[in-house]
């Protein structure tokens, strides 16, 4: 098997926007898909309005549960305001996911924006779509399913 | 295995996984007090089913859990390090006494103060009170440590200590279970030992030896088979290590040697003398104060340490680099983000205005109200530990010239009062300053700033179902304060800045409370009363 080596993804915004919700998706899909996977995150006051991020990290093996500045291969935002707050993580190169990248009409509710971002992050990710799923119904609970599933698509339209 | 659960591969956050190994163990109590990053652990032992509930404080928290353990029952108590400061005084004791069942005590510490108001390192409390101390380096070893822990607590009849901090509390990374497999629970029965558990001089004198003698064999046992591993790599540069830690050494020095410590007190001396022989160069890596670095030089081992620099918040890949290179330039700083901010229309809000606009000089404390410091408010003076509001504010009311002291008031939360608030008001009663003192208790039914917790003032217990409930006027009029008055924030909001100043200009004792609930509670708990009303 080809050795995969670490790939790193943030996801930043402001307490409330479903940064950690789409975090713990994103880490359950990598799981789903084979990979070691850590995911880290600091909570506490972040549920006042303040900034927060989460870091996921991913491969054959990964060691710490931090992305080092400047070498998140992706971040994701998801508060246009938090982008240059979050740009340092990012590498040259790097991809930066932010929320233009959506058709937001299409949206039916701002709260699924972060699973949206996250439809947008899997078309560059190797990871199947009903993976995908599976991370989402895992999550949330059952009665938000059906509009993330939905945001998910949305988002990963080209 | 008390339990035989099924083995299953998951992805599991430091604190569920200990949760999972307490179920797994059959703890028969889980109790603590709220605090990140500690919360969650006893909140998923209670979700799966577990017995857990919430301490008025940390030092309750451990005695009842000291108790469980005297009948030899398993006990988990959680948390955060600050929590153990207030836990202190039954800690160092319950060394001496030992314990029957299996006594695991979780403590989070918070590197980098991402939610605390200081950073101490709680390994000292290990070394200070003579405790054996595990520390977990990712969610699977906090499942397995847990377990070893029990099994360690019950084989030398003493309570451990599991120190967790930040980084592996809240980092979600894969857990296999079952891991370790700990030895059927010992029977719950009262048998009595009186000179093992009456610490009067007699009996604590050899107590005192008894636990050096734990000790020492529990340092000898972690030499031949303690949990911690060696990597070997080039001979050139070792790395002794322990905790969340060893994940940034192995990514930043890749070609190192490295011993990893798992229990870190007390420590495997003689295997960090072999690993130090067999390296040209070893250096300990640790977060916070310079603890295994003492302690190998103290054993004259050939080890050089960190910079200062590096005692200060978290060490990540990147610190870790530079103290292997030895490099002390200055680090880029992080970029600000948006700092938090008390929610839009929170019942706190109107009270830190009218505070601000009286000109008052507020004794603060700590809960989501401690944002009562920020703009636009800007009105609290003092904020140092749970319960100091009223300590502090009597003390400024007390040797402050007096038109400086009629403007001091104390402001603390419900949460906080229960806590260690209540000797407060005793001390208020007990000696009241020449100009009388207020004290505001804002009461919003709730442990808002951890997650929204019950405790004692909210008359619900963990799992939300009614118990007893702390009467805060009642206490107010038992304890002889005549001038009691509750408010509601936000439908008397006009009305905030004159109920204070007339307790102000009282020379008496007062107390005011704003009742108005969280505004987060109060959408849970109508969310819970749904929930419970489904047929
Ligand atoms: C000894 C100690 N234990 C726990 C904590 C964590 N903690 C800080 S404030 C707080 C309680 C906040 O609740 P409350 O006083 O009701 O204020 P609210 O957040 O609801 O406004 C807790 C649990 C701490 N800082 N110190
Ligand atoms: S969570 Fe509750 S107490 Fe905290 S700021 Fe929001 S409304 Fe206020």
């Amino acid at each position: 098997m080809p050795s995969r080596s670490t790939t790193n993804v943030v996801i930043a915004g402001l307490g409330g926007q479903g940064v950690l919700t789409a975090a713990s998706i994103l880490a359950e899909a990598l799981f789903r898909a084979g990979f070691d996977v850590k995911q880290s995150e600091i909570h506490g006051m972040s549920q006042r309005g303040g900034s927060v991020s989460s870091h996921v990290r991913f491969g054959d093996k990964v060691f710490s549960p931090m992305v080092p500045t400047g070498q998140a291969d992706f971040l994701v935002v998801l508060a246009v305001d938090q982008v240059d707050v979050a740009r340092p993580m990012l590498r040259a190169g790097g991809m930066l996911v932010e929320p233009s990248l959506v058709e937001s009409k299409q949206l039916t509710s701002k709260r699924s924006l972060n699973v949206a971002l996250l439809g947008t992050l899997a078309r560059h990710l190797d990871v199947a779509d009903p993976l995908w799923h599976a991370a989402i119904a895992a999550t949330l609970p059952e009665r938000l399913h059906a509009a993330n599933l939905r945001a998910f698509a949305i988002g990963k339209m080209p | 295995m008390s339990q035989k659960p099924d083995a299953i591969r998951q992805l599991a956050s430091g604190n569920e996984a200990v949760a999972l190994a307490a179920l797994h163990a059959a703890v028969k109590l889980g109790a603590g007090y709220p605090g990140t990053p500690s919360t969650e652990i006893l909140e998923v032992f209670a979700a799966q089913g577990g017995p857990a509930q919430w301490a008025p404080n940390e030092k309750v928290a451990l005695e009842v859990g000291l108790g469980a353990a005297f009948a030899g029952a398993r006990a988990l108590v959680t948390m955060k390090h600050v929590g153990l400061n207030v836990a202190s005084d039954p800690l160092f004791t319950a060394a001496y006494t030992g314990v029957t069942g299996g006594l695991v005590i979780v403590s989070a510490d918070d590197p980098g103060m991402a939610s605390s108001q200081n950073e101490q390192d709680n390994r000292h409390y290990a070394l200070a009170a003579g405790v054996p101390m595990f520390e977990p380096a990712d969610s699977q070893e906090a499942y397995d440590f847990t377990l070893r822990a029990i099994e360690l607590s019950e084989r030398w009849r003493i309570p451990v200590l599991l120190r967790m901090t930040t980084r592996v509390c809240h980092s979600t990374t894969v857990l296999q279970t079952p891991g370790h497999p700990v030895p059927p629970a010992p029977p719950v029965v009262f048998v009595r030992d009186i000179p093992g558990r009456v610490m009067i001089p007699a009996y604590a004198r050899p107590a005192h030896r008894r636990l050096r003698t734990k000790l020492e064999e529990i340092a000898a046992w972690n030499d031949k088979e303690g949990p911690n591993p060696i990597i070997d790599r080039d001979g050139e540069l070792g790395i002794i290590t322990s905790n969340v830690t060893y994940q940034h050494v192995r990514e930043a020095a890749p070609g190192a040697s490295v011993l990893k410590l798992g229990l870190t007190y007390p420590l495997p001396i003689e295997t960090m003398r072999g690993f130090v022989a067999s390296v040209r160069r070893c250096v300990v890596l640790e977060e916070g104060d310079p603890f295994l670095y003492q302690a190998a030089r103290a054993a004259s081992l050939e080890v050089s340490g960190k910079p200062e620099m590096y005692r200060f918040g978290e060490l990540d890949v990147e610190r870790v680099r530079r103290i292997v290179a030895g490099d002390t330039s200055p680090e880029p700083l992080p970029t600000a983000g948006k700092p938090p901010e008390l929610c839009p229309g929170c019942p706190h809000r109107n009270v830190f205005e009218a505070l601000r606009g009286l000109g008052c000089i507020v004794a603060g404390d700590i809960g989501c109200y401690t944002l009562g410091v920020l703009p636009p408010f800007s009105a609290m003076d003092t904020c140092v530990c749970m319960g100091a509001a009223i300590g502090v504010g009597l003390g400024l009311r007390h040797t402050l010239p007096l038109e400086q002291a009629r403007r001091v008031v104390s402001v603390i939360g419900d949460s906080t009062f229960v806590h260690s608030g209540i000797t407060g008001l005793v001390e208020m009663i007990y000696n009241p300053p020449p100009t009388g003192h207020v004290l505001i208790i804002l009461d919003n039914g709730t442990t808002a700033m951890t997650g929204l917790q019950e405790h004692p003032g909210t008359g619900r217990r963990l799992n939300h179902e009614p118990t007893g409930k702390v009467d805060f006027e009642a206490l107010a009029h038992a304890l002889g304060i005549k001038n009691v008055r509750v408010f509601d924030p936000v439908v008397e909001s006009d009305a905030i800045s004159g109920i204070v100043q007339a307790a102000l200009a009282k020379d008496e004792l007062s107390l005011l409370i704003g009742r108005r609930p969280c505004l987060l509670a109060a959408g849970a708990s109508k969310a819970r009363g749904k929930a419970d009303a489904k047929p």
